[in-house]
């Protein structure tokens, strides 16, 4: 059994990972000193850091994993249902109607909420659900409202364009441990239903005719997971915005390593991808440092060739 | 002999058009039915509507005694299986994870596979001389070993009553007479009922026990396959000459295309 291993080797690499997010930084720390009290500050938030990072990590790429595979479409990620555009616009809508900044996640959750909504209704016909609308669907509500962040935008100037970059971009400074907390409980509890799912997402991932052929409820099934999805991203755009390409691109490169088998994607990938997230905010923190360079960034930059290379390569090991 | 499935005045189809249009037919535990008609005569619709790809528009379809609408999915698909013809390589599962698939119905919501169903999965690997093949991706078979692969899949359903759609369109003539033989060994020593559709007259000739000739949603004829496959039959419904003999073999229908100029 490969899981096994696999799964040592991705823990181990994530100790390896924390461990160096938590002594590197603006300030070093050395290993020995990490835990002493004049260090709690600093260890106290970088640690917040990493738990938002193993966070947003895990909920993104099994999000994308799952959509991916009832979607049967490689392009499918978190952000599909016009999630982004609709925190983003509730975000800026909310800056320049002057609301208090602690109101701020929850602008961006309801948004998020508004666009799924609206999304989902359009795509679906006599309840039922067509991939494809689906997709549409997503792509023409981010249009609409994308255009409407940048007509805001141009109106309503700096300080509206601060906030619209803030939420694009992504950032895991975590301003409260509480709001971590929160969003910590529907995010875990989303991915474990996901992981319930996994031979479901198999049989559908071959076709929706051989999943029923199989027992499978797939118009059901593919509710379940559009809603777990979209409650997943929405609860995680509240603390880090929006932060591409690791919904995307960590299925796809897991997938490659271990196989489309999701009882074995999908712990995997949680792991991987929170190795991935916890390295991605080191660099984004240390590189240019005081400087915070936006961690969409970096996943992408990151992202690509490693994606590239394997793709190349293409064989599991 | 008891009936399995029995389709009382069918109707369905796509979108408005109706494609089986009152079609009747009934399937006998034991039975190796051919399917045969030609192209848009309704063969595939008729499989989609009775394995619930589709819905039924009028008409009703029994297993055994039950309405098959009213039967849970799953319960119904450990009942009966399906073959396809091939199955998509996008994601490239590995032959055993596809086979252990055919376990989904027997397992309910938050089960995960017991030792019992990774034997019976060893067991239909075994049945489909598939073992040595157990560890590689579906992608790098061979069509012929992607066939046996989703008849395994389909025996590991433990069905009564197994539905294949042109299994063997892809094969070349060796593989065609491999799945078709392991099919007549399931029929016979497993006492396993099969409903094919097939293209090739000759094949469902040499194989079936009775054959259903479709044409235009309706069965146009049906019986034992001397009485099936009569030059008469055949031209009314593909709308062209052939020539029937018998086997030297078998003593079957033996059916000779004539090719023709115009």
């Amino acid at each position: 059994m490969y899981l096994k291993r696999n799964l040592s080797i991705l823990f181990l690499l994530l100790c390896i990972v924390i461990i160096f997010a938590l002594i590197k930084g603006a300030v070093n720390i050395p290993l020995a000193n990490l835990l002493f009290k004049d260090n709690q500050v600093i260890f106290n938030l970088r640690l917040l850091r990493v738990l938002a990072a193993i966070l947003v990590g895990s909920g993104l790429a099994v999000s994308g994993i799952a959509l991916q595979a009832i979607l049967r479409n490689p392009l499918a990620e978190p952000y599909l249902l016009g999630t982004s555009s609709g925190a983003g616009l509730s975000a800026v809508v909310a800056v320049i109607l002057g609301v208090s900044r602690i109101y701020m996640p929850l602008a961006a959750f309801l948004g998020a909420v508004l666009s799924i909504l609206i999304v989902y209704n359009l795509a679906s016909e006599k309840g039922v659900i067509a991939g494809k609308s689906l997709i549409l669907s997503g792509v023409i509500i981010s249009v609409a409202f994308s255009s409407v962040i940048v007509f805001l935008v141009s109106l309503f100037g700096n300080e509206a364009m601060h906030e619209m970059n803030w939420w694009l971009w992504g950032s895991l400074q975590v301003y409260d441990y509480k709001l971590l907390l929160l969003v910590a409980l529907p995010v875990i509890l989303g991915i474990c239903v996901i992981y319930l799912f996994a031979q479901d997402l198999n049989a559908i991932s071959l076709g929706e005719e051989e999943a029923v052929h199989l027992g499978i409820d797939t118009q059901n099934i593919k509710k379940i997971i559009i809603l777990i999805t979209a409650l997943i991203t929405s609860s995680l755009i509240c603390i880090c915005g929006i932060i591409g390409f690791v919904g995307l691109i960590i299925p796809h490169m897991m997938r490659l390593i271990v196989g489309p088998n999701h009882k074995i994607l999908i712990p995997t990938t949680c792991l991987a991808a929170s190795v991935f997230m916890v390295l991605c905010d080191l660099f984004s923190r240390t590189l240019f440092s005081p400087l915070e360079i936006p961690i969409g960034v970096i996943t992408a930059l990151i992202g690509a060739p490693v994606f590239v290379f394997l793709l190349k390569k293409g064989k599991r090991i | 002999m008891s009936i399995l499935l029995k389709i009382n005045n069918l109707y369905g189809g796509y979108y408005q058009e109706d494609v089986i249009k009152g079609l009747s037919l009934e399937v006998n535990q034991g039975d190796f039915l051919v399917i045969i008609g030609p192209n848009g005569s309704g063969k595939t619709t008729l499989l989609r509507l009775v394995t619930r790809v589709l819905a039924i528009k009028k008409g009703k379809v029994f297993y055994k005694d039950k309405n098959i609408v009213q039967m849970n999915l799953k319960e119904f698909c450990r009942k009966t299986a399906f073959v396809s013809q091939d199955i998509g390589t996008d994601f490239s599962f590995t032959v055993k994870e596809l086979v252990l698939m055919g376990r989904i119905p027997h397992l309910k919501r938050l089960q995960f596979e017991t030792k019992r169903d990774i034997e019976i999965v060893q067991e239909k690997l075994r049945a489909t001389d598939l073992l040595d093949l157990a560890d590689k991706c579906i992608d790098e078979l061979s069509a012929g070993e992607r066939q046996r692969v989703l008849v395994a899949r389909a025996l590991a359903q433990e069905p009564e009553l197994l539905f294949l759609d042109e299994p063997t369109s892809h094969l070349d003539i060796g593989h065609q007479i491999q799945i078709l033989d392991l099919l007549k060994k399931l029929n016979r020593v497993n006492n396993l009922t099969i409903v094919m559709i097939l293209h090739d007259l000759n094949l469902a000739s040499a194989y079936a026990n009775r054959i259903a000739l479709l044409d235009k949603g309706f069965v146009f004829k049906e019986g034992h396959p001397k009485e099936v496959l009569t030059y008469k039959n055949i031209e009314a419904v593909y709308k062209t000459i052939v020539l029937v003999d018998n086997n030297r073999l078998t003593g079957k229908p033996n059916i000779v295309l004539v090719p023709g100029e115009k």
